[in-house]
């Protein structure tokens, strides 16, 4: 498709200058972690100290691990749910109010974030008090809800591109639809449900805003901690933290690449 | 939306059809269940609290009250009851919305020439380049905040630079002003921008340019007469898909702009910290809620009418 003719002079350049621009900041950021000194702003050599700081105190510690719980558990009850409603608005007939199941699940994807933040802290606030209940259920509820068009797009848009041929030859060999969806549907689906629980996962991890308004005292996650502590000093110990969630979401999206790529 | 049978009817499509609308709704809600309990019912209760007085430790008193309204532009005055402008608030509004703006117009301004790049690439290359704007779609915001706020911090690669090429003697201070915020929201928001735009230029068809050219048409006509129009729904998807969380933001101009230079989603958390007014917060999320909601009928509008008389 490279044709000359598609040529426009000075988007070369421009588009050069942006991913520059994209990265540079990013591998800044990155060289600055592995800074062997104690202060910011000069570099004084090559070393993993602030990891392994990063690493020894339990702030952090905890904050990863609640993270990683809270991104897994979401990620698995959006996906069952998004998989579930994927299967209901795809290769059928269209029927009333499909419309609306569209607009449900991809609310998330329109409204601020911020707004749903407001809105569940208004919510989970009358919860908290009531019910005195104050654990992680909340942000396990806000995450998996906000997480499900994440987990729908990418197992709706594998859905759309199978046909129903096995799944009618399994049904005409008389299989019972739970056999058909077990033996047929599900395996043929299977790429589709880990990219979007991947996508889902990510979602989780990434979230800052939502999770700073729902979160009772105690609950950081890595990016609150991260909040927080940016809040009072930016620090090589962010810094850290920073590349190693970076190296997460890089081997996650190669590893949703690969489940996704079509096979041409 | 749903795909065509492509096998001749059977007796099982015929079982499925029949079963196709109550099967639809059961397997689809549970979804709509936990979305009805954690995403669109508290929005609903936030809009009932923009009507209530502010407790006098935050949270609500329950009392019905347009104050939060009213309150969103104009303040009462303490004497004669009276309202006025309020000159705090209205800023807050207006530097989101330009800013938001600006944001949008440059971020299309450089995207649409980075989205025509890689549209225009072989194959085999797109999907690298395709990938490398990904990468920072998904990494955490905070994160390339961070980024950014390194580069242009007094002590940051900006400033060295410049200092180093003589051409200033002191740090410029980027940092906490609306042009931090402005670049920190170009930056982050970015690959929203690019993507769309990549997949309208992807389906546009060049042999178009070669029609206009041998009509003579001048490279910025051809642009302007068959790219543009050609790729209109990209660009509106684009823009926003940018406009959109960048009227929200809140991380960014919270890093970026330090607490000094609000916007709308610094704003509202104020209110639900150490502002202690719920329904006004509410209010203003609302009011944001409608923007937004307005700003995404108008592109479905667009949309639909595209398809119509494409």
């Amino acid at each position: 498709m490279a044709r000359p003719i598609s040529h426009l002079p000075g988007f070369t350049p421009i588009a050069m200058a942006v991913f520059a621009a994209l990265y540079l900041p990013l591998v800044i950021l990155v060289f600055y972690s592995f800074n062997a000194g104690e202060d910011l702003a000069h570099w004084e050599g090559f070393g993993l100290h602030w990891f392994a700081k990063a690493w020894e105190n339990d702030q952090v510690k905890d904050s990863t691990i609640r993270s990683l719980w809270l991104a897994a558990v979401a990620a698995v009850i959006s996906t069952v749910v998004a998989t579930m409603a994927a299967l209901g608005t795809t290769r059928r007939a269209r029927f009333k109010g499909q419309t609306f199941i569209y607009v449900m699940i991809n609310q998330p994807l329109m409204v601020p974030e911020i707004v749903t933040a407001v809105a569940l802290l208004i919510f989970f606030a009358w919860f908290k008090v009531t019910l005195g209940y104050q654990g992680m259920g909340y942000l396990v509820l806000a995450h998996s809800a906000f997480c499900i068009p994440f987990a729908y797009l990418p197992i709706r848009a594998r859905l759309e591109s199978m046909d129903l041929t096995l799944e009618t030859a399994a049904a005409d060999l008389y299989a019972t639809p739970f056999a058909t969806f077990r033996r047929v549907t599900f395996p043929l689906l299977l790429p589709g449900i880990l990219a979007g629980m991947m996508l889902a996962f990510v979602t989780s991890l990434d979230d800052v805003v939502i999770t700073v308004f729902v979160k009772s005292a105690g609950q950081d996650t890595l990016p609150t901690y991260m909040l927080g502590q940016i809040r009072r000093q930016v620090s090589t110990e962010v810094y850290a933290i920073s590349t190693m969630l970076l190296g997460l979401t890089v081997v996650m999206l190669v590893a949703f690449m690969a489940l996704t790529r079509k096979k041409d | 939306m749903s795909g065509a049978p492509l096998s001749g009817p059977s007796q099982a499509e015929a079982a499925l059809a029949a079963k196709t609308v109550r099967g639809g709704w059961l397997l689809s809600l549970p979804a709509l269940v936990l979305l009805a309990v954690a995403a669109v019912g508290p929005l609903l209760i936030m809009v009932v609290y923009s009507f209530l007085l502010p407790g006098e430790y935050g949270n609500v008193e329950w009392g019905f009250s347009f104050d939060a309204w009213t309150g969103i532009l104009f303040t009462r005055d303490v004497f004669d009851d009276t309202l006025r402008l309020e000159d705090a608030h209205l800023s807050i509004l207006l530097r989101s919305v330009n800013l938001s703006l600006l944001t949008t117009i440059f971020t299309f301004a450089v995207g649409f020439p980075t989205a025509w790049f890689i549209a225009t690439r072989p194959q085999r290359q797109r999907a690298l380049w395709l990938f490398l704007i990904t990468i920072p779609f998904w990494t955490n915001l905070l994160i390339r905040t961070l980024a950014i706020n390194e580069i242009i911090r007094a002590e940051g690669l900006l400033n060295n630079i410049l200092i180093g090429l003589g051409l200033i003697d002191q740090p410029l201070q980027i940092i906490y002003t609306d042009t931090a915020v402005f670049i920190g929201m170009t930056y982050v928001y970015l690959p929203l921008m690019v993507l769309p735009l990549f997949a309208a230029i992807d389906r546009f068809d060049m042999r178009l340019l070669e029609a206009g050219y041998d009509l003579y048409a001048t490279r910025f006509q051809v642009l302007r007469r068959i790219i543009v129009p050609v790729v209109k729904p990209g660009i509106i998807a684009g823009s926003i898909l940018v406009f959109v969380p960048a009227l929200g933001a809140y991380v960014t101009p919270r890093i970026l702009g330090g607490g000094k230079q609000m916007m709308i989603g610094n704003f509202i958390e104020l209110q639900f910290g150490q502002g202690r007014n719920w329904p006004l917060g509410a209010a203003l999320s609302v009011t944001l809620l409608v923007i937004v909601t307005a700003a995404l009928l108008v592109y479905v509008r667009f949309a639909n009418r595209e398809v119509r008389h494409g």
